[in-house]
């Protein structure tokens, strides 16, 4: 492990996205004593006098929004769902492709080869298309987008789960271990769950990446958190039709959205080059 | 290659069969009733109830199920609720911009996406191949609307080169479809880099060099065309996925694809069409593999299909 972990370090890239993913957790965390004003109050001095949002100043650091609220607060804020759609919802289809991959790749049989053809259907599906279709069904809270979110990204989880879990039983060791009569469990979570860690891990930070970013769409297309809860996507939605005149009502969720995927995409590569043994000795 | 076909073929139906299920079943739980958006708010109950049997959604839902399937199989994709018009010619209609933007999306991602990725692995290790690694994230890290508006913001405003959206001439397509190579290229130019890091180091790689080739043959010619197989799957799976149309980009470029018609299906609660757009993308989508493996052995002769 301190090989990986000096590898890990020696990675400026991630740890660049750790040094962010900290700031970010800090911002949303403390968000109420970091935040200048609260986030959705709207001040009458944050319009101008034509009532047009105020470009970044002294006493609003990152400018106003169309109703006068300080998007310094609301991005903030708005850090608080992006984090916590993104770990939940991530979290969630983790479980769910690891539950079902493992099974699959455990069980076998009919039960095994249903789950694989279900995965294959879910292939099949436009992604985002389910994702709106879904949020639409229900009316969209937090935790239904971070649900929605999880229904439609657990499908990729579960067949990479599954093919290690496969290779994994076929292993020697594992027949070895049935023969002097181990029982299923024991078996399955202490000789295969534990290979497959790696694996988990790895997929539980890269997700996040693609978790934060389909939130953010989702706000943006007007099906995701509804307002008045920040959420950066949602920042975006409200103010695009202004944005040639207010430019950094996009410019800094946009920034915000992407420096938090870029970084879980970074420290979760980096995950990867250290964990997976065919990567071992590659430079 | 016959059996491999018919195999594929066998399994494809399945998968659409599938998808047909799923999208009927999911209509039904769309909170809003259809019938009662096509009559309008003062409509009686009795017009409530004749368009309801009319649109023959007064029968049990296997029944509707199966008539459906029937209809399908014939080729009629049923009648948009809103605007009353067949949606197989909704699609259709959409169908040229989807299309223009695939082919212009495409494009840009190649032209992005392979250049980057080879030179990077050709610098392997080098601040370079950092540099690029961590542009390719960038790219997939921002979102596509955030982008779009940028693009917009820049080539449209500040410098107008380019419409503010809309669809016509080649001048249209170029920031939507740039929007989508920028996200789209990153993937590829990591996946094109690995495959070539791993290419690199065979033996064939050394005898190349050893007999005295140019560094740009051995890469461009030895190495890129035992390097560019994954590539190939990736632009089939893209052909698929874009089927679906690009919601956000035609969103934010006003891009008349069939991206846009789903979303405001969507917002409209048309189901036919909705249900019509999803049958469509998992014809691509399952059609774009089959490309992809049907033309692997023409690029790489060391694949079999079995």
């Amino acid at each position: 492990m301190s090989y990986s972990l000096k590898k890990f370090l020696r990675n400026r890239l991630a740890l660049f996205g750790m040094v962010m993913i900290l700031l970010f957790s800090i911002a949303a965390i403390f968000a109420p004593f970091i935040a200048p004003h609260p986030p959705n109050k709207q001040f009458f001095e944050g319009l101008s006098i034509e009532g047009a949002p105020l470009p970044p100043n002294t006493k609003f650091w990152l400018g106003t929004d169309l109703l006068g609220r300080s998007l310094f607060s609301r991005l903030l804020f708005g850090a608080r769902t992006s984090l916590l759609i993104g770990i939940a919802a991530n979290g969630a289809a983790v479980l769910i492709g690891a539950f079902l991959g493992i099974i699959a790749g455990y069980v076998k049989g009919f039960l095994g080869t249903a789950i694989m053809r279900f995965t294959d259907l879910m292939m099949a599906f436009p992604a985002l298309l389910l994702a709106i279709a879904l949020a639409a069904i229900f009316n969209p809270s937090l935790w239904i987008v971070a649900l929605v979110i999880a229904l439609v990204n657990w499908v990729q989880i579960a067949r990479v789960i599954y093919s290690q879990t496969v290779t994994l039983v076929e292993q020697e060791y594992i027949e070895a271990i049935r023969s002097i009569g181990a029982s299923w469990p024991r078996i399955l979570f202490v000789h295969v769950v534990p290979h497959l860690w790696p694996t988990l891990l790895v997929w539980g930070t890269l997700g996040i990446a693609t978790t934060v970013l389909l939130e953010a769409t989702l706000s943006f297309l007007g099906v995701g958190v509804r307002p008045p809860t920040p959420s950066w996507g949602g920042i975006i939605y409200e103010s695009q039709s202004y944005f040639l005149d207010a430019p950094w009502l996009v410019f800094f969720p946009g920034a915000a959205i992407m420096l938090l995927s870029l970084s879980f995409n970074l420290v979760g590569d980096a995950l990867r080059d250290v964990l997976d043994p065919t990567q071992r000795g590659r430079d | 290659m016959l059996t491999f076909l018919a195999k594929r073929l066998g399994q494809s139906i399945l998968i659409l069969f599938g998808v047909t299920l799923i999208t009927f079943c999911l209509s039904f739980l769309m909170p809003a009733d259809p019938v009662r958006m096509i009559a309008g708010r003062s409509a009686t109950q009795a017009t409530v109830e004749s368009i309801r049997k009319q649109l023959g959604l007064d029968q049990p839902l296997p029944v509707q199920y199966v008539k459906y399937l029937g209809r399908l199989v014939q080729g009629d994709l049923g009648r948009s609720y809103k605007q009353k018009t067949q949606v197989r010619e909704l699609i259709m209609s959409r169908l040229p911009a989807t299309l223009l933007l695939m082919v212009g999306t495409i494009f840009f991602e190649l032209l992005i996406g392979l250049p980057a990725g080879i030179y990077a692995a050709t610098k392997r290790g080098s601040p370079t191949d950092t540099w690029i690694m961590a542009l390719s994230f960038a790219g997939v890290s921002i979102p596509q609307f955030v982008l779009g508006l940028l693009l917009l913001y820049v080539f449209a405003n500040m410098i107008p080169i380019f419409p503010l959206g809309g669809y016509g001439s080649l001048k249209h397509l170029v920031l939507p479809a740039l929007t989508l190579g920028i996200s789209g290229g990153g993937w590829y130019s990591r996946m094109i880099r690995s495959s070539m890091v791993d290419v690199l180091r065979q033996d064939f790689i050394r005898t190349a060099r050893a007999k005295g080739l140019t560094e740009r043959a051995v890469v461009l010619v030895h190495a890129l065309r035992n390097a560019i197989l994954p590539v190939v799957a990736m632009v089939g799976l893209d052909i698929g996925i874009f089927m679906a149309g690009a919601v956000v980009v035609e969103s934010v470029y006003g891009w008349p694809g069939i991206g846009q018609l789903a979303w405001q299906a969507i917002q409209m609660v048309d189901i036919p069409i909705i249900m019509g757009v999803t049958l469509v993308a998992a014809i691509g989508i399952v059609l774009g593999n089959l490309l992809a493996d049907l033309i692997m052995p023409f690029v790489d002769p060391r694949v079999y299909l079995r």
